[in-house]
């Protein structure tokens, strides 16, 4: 399949009053047409702001991508004019937000939110869009459109208003879509009823993901293929299945091991992943996960390990001792 | 000495959400006759969604709601007929930990002064120095420090400034402690960390819990019991091995069912029941079963009739004409 989407040691940094934050510090991943990708990590691993990189929203002047490339469709984003990248947001990519209520404008109808885009986008008619407008709420299972898109956002429940982003990010046909944490604000039977409909809309149009969150089940459930981020940095990345049965870095079967399974059949005791995330100013030399890993060797402190292969071309990690760890799990 | 530290007996607790006397009387139902009792050392959990009414449960079982009508009886008393000098010796006695240490943490005092507060107003320490070996020996029994002690809570991350509210929590050597939402603000790693913690503290101190939290994985964990509650009622409570094995009502099962789980060979074969719609509002219940709009196998005798929660099996009961 061909790539729709490749960032390539993408860095992006922000000034701050404690110094230079390196939240995404060289980091590549590519998407393929139709596929759902998962950035995986916990607060303050950059998994948004890389996703920001790519809609090359990231607030200036606090906050600049330093280096990188960020292909798309063969262009890189990262050298196209503020109009031309225009033409890219929210027609060719769109994103949806965690909260839905804060990326809704309180004072349009609904209805208006939809049809600008289609307006400025596509240039249709304000009769084509709200016709088209009619069509995206029936998509994402809105009853009585007519009625609903007079309306505001704040008549809609946070399920709803989920739904209506989801609308709106499809309004232009877009061929990718970012969604960062789009349901950790639901409820958990809202979250499955808006997964399920991104699932089912991004396989019937053929719309590929890139999902951003912190929750493994729901990586699990939907992704193609993971990426784990740790300190700014991918540190391991495979096909959803190979990563789960058979993680290859310390801070991957950490995470896998402290979450408790809704099927455990016995109360068996969490292991978590002792201290704290490292503060973002002042990394380690090395690997950034040394302090906590249970795996460490003196290498560790000195060199940071680069994503390589280990078991297999489609999986990678950085770790110095992921030998070791592969064969630890195999025993 | 009886078996049961809490009874929980038709709790209601309704809120008028015009107010005063020339309102027009709307009321939101947010506990509406919810029965339960937890046993000395038992960790029971409370599950639901926003506004199922679990939180306004535990505030009323803290006294922090008078309760609309109901009993609340702990260790054989009826908290909720005494007077106030009466319930501050029962205050002690059940403590709370809440979602966000943060805002429940003052920012102007020293995590040694937040602690040590308590231990003097309530009379528990008397003497200076005393207190200052106690506020110690809490931060040790939390996992941290003696010399955070001197610290602000912005000082602290989010992991530790929730074992500074349990500290708090055990300064009083409460006999229960309402749980609420204690890990879900905190990242995945912390979590873990937090709730071993709670598991380490129940066995050494023998403390009973009421952990009430949305995440039904975290919840299933740490709880002896579950009780599973939609729109201020409870819908099913047994114990943490049937629950998931042989759930009864349609509601949890449905609730199971939306909660991925990390294993994606796991995910494939697994049946993934989508409720319909939305939870309705407090304000105005559906008739009968308040789960029927939503329910995929309501029957007519559903939306007339109000399901009793009734015994099923050996400690099972669920509220369904069906199951």
């Amino acid at each position: 399949m061909a790539k729709l989407l490749e960032v390539k040691n993408l860095q992006t940094s922000f000034q701050t009053s404690a110094g230079v934050v390196r939240a995404v510090d060289g980091i590549s991943y590519d998407i393929e047409e139709g596929e759902t990708v998962a950035l995986v990590g916990e607060s303050g691993c950059g998994k948004s702001v890389s996703a920001l990189s790519v809609m090359r929203l990231v607030s200036e002047p606090a906050g600049r991508i330093a280096g990188g490339e960020i292909v798309f469709k063969g262009r890189d984003l990262l050298k196209l004019s503020g109009e031309e990248m225009r033409h890219v947001r929210g027609r060719e990519i769109a994103m949806i937000f965690q909260e839905p209520m804060t990326s809704l404008n309180p004072v349009l109808t609904i209805g208006r939110q939809i049809t600008e885009g289609l307006e400025i986008h596509l240039g249709m008619t304000p009769e084509q869009a709200r016709a088209r407008a009619l069509e995206l709420l029936g998509m994402v299972g809105i009853s009585d459109p007519q009625r609903r898109l007079d309306q505001y956002p704040h008549h809609f429940s946070g399920g709803m208003r989920q739904r209506m982003m989801i609308a709106m990010a499809l309004a232009c046909n877009p061929s990718l879509i970012l969604a960062d944490e789009p349901t950790t604000a639901l409820d958990v039977t809202i979250q499955a009823q808006i997964l399920e409909l991104m699932r089912d809309l991004s396989r019937r149009l053929g719309v590929a993901m890139l999902i951003i969150t912190h929750n493994l089940g729901v990586v699990a459930r939907y992704a193609d293929r993971v990426n784990v981020m740790y300190a700014g940095r991918i540190i391991e990345r495979a096909r959803a299945g190979e990563l789960y049965s058979n993680p290859r870095h310390p801070y991957t079967l950490g995470l896998l091991r402290s979450v408790p399974r809704l099927d455990e059949p016995r109360r068996t005791r969490l292991a978590p992943i002792e201290g704290q995330p490292p503060d973002l100013t002042r990394l380690p030399p090395g690997c950034a996960f040394t302090p906590r890993c249970a795996y460490r060797v003196e290498r560790c402190d000195r060199e940071a390990p680069t994503l390589v292969p280990s078991g297999g071309a489609a999986h990678l990690s950085a770790c110095w001792e992921t030998s070791r760890l592969a064969k630890e799990q195999a025993a | 000495m009886s078996d049961v530290l809490l009874e929980v007996d038709n709790l209601v607790k309704h809120f008028s959400v015009d107010g005063g006397l020339m309102g027009s009387g709307a009321r939101v139902r947010a506990v509406d006759g919810v029965s339960f009792a937890i046993r000395r050392g038992e960790t029971l959990g409370l599950v639901g969604e926003s506004g199922c009414g679990k939180t306004t449960t535990g505030r009323c079982i803290l006294m922090l709601e008078r309760p609309t009508s109901g009993r609340i009886v702990f260790d054989g008393v009826d908290i909720t007929a005494l007077d106030h000098q009466a319930l501050r010796s029962v205050r002690r006695r059940v403590q709370v930990i809440f979602q966000d240490p943060y805002s429940s943490l003052n920012p102007r005092m020293t995590i040694g002064q937040i602690l040590a507060e308590p231990l003097e107003v309530h009379g528990i320490v008397r003497e200076k120095a005393a207190r200052a070996a106690r506020v110690q020996e809490l931060l040790v029994q939390v996992g941290l420090l003696p010399q955070h002690a001197l610290r602000y809570p912005h000082q602290l991350s989010g992991g530790q400034r929730q074992r500074v509210g349990i500290a708090r929590a055990l300064a009083m050597e409460p006999a229960l402690i309402v749980c609420d939402e204690p890990v879900s603000a905190l990242d995945v790693s912390i979590q873990a960390q937090i709730v071993n913690l709670l598991e380490d503290l129940q066995s050494r101190l023998g403390l009973t819990y009421l952990f009430i939290a949305h995440d039904l994985s975290v919840v299933r964990h740490l709880s002896d019991r579950v009780a599973v509650m939609y729109l201020g009622k409870i819908v099913e409570i047994t114990d943490r091995l049937r629950l998931y094995e042989k759930p009864l009502h349609p509601y949890t099962r449905a609730l199971l069912s939306a909660v991925p789980i990390p294993d994606p060979a796991l995910e494939a074969r697994r049946e993934h029941t989508v409720l319909r719609g939305e939870v309705p509002s407090p304000l105005n219940p559906p008739s009968g079963c308040v789960f029927h709009p939503r329910c995929p196998i309501a029957v007519d005798r559903c939306s007339a009739e109000v399901p009793q929660l009734r015994e099923i099996g050996s400690g099972h009961r669920a509220a369904c004409h069906l199951a």
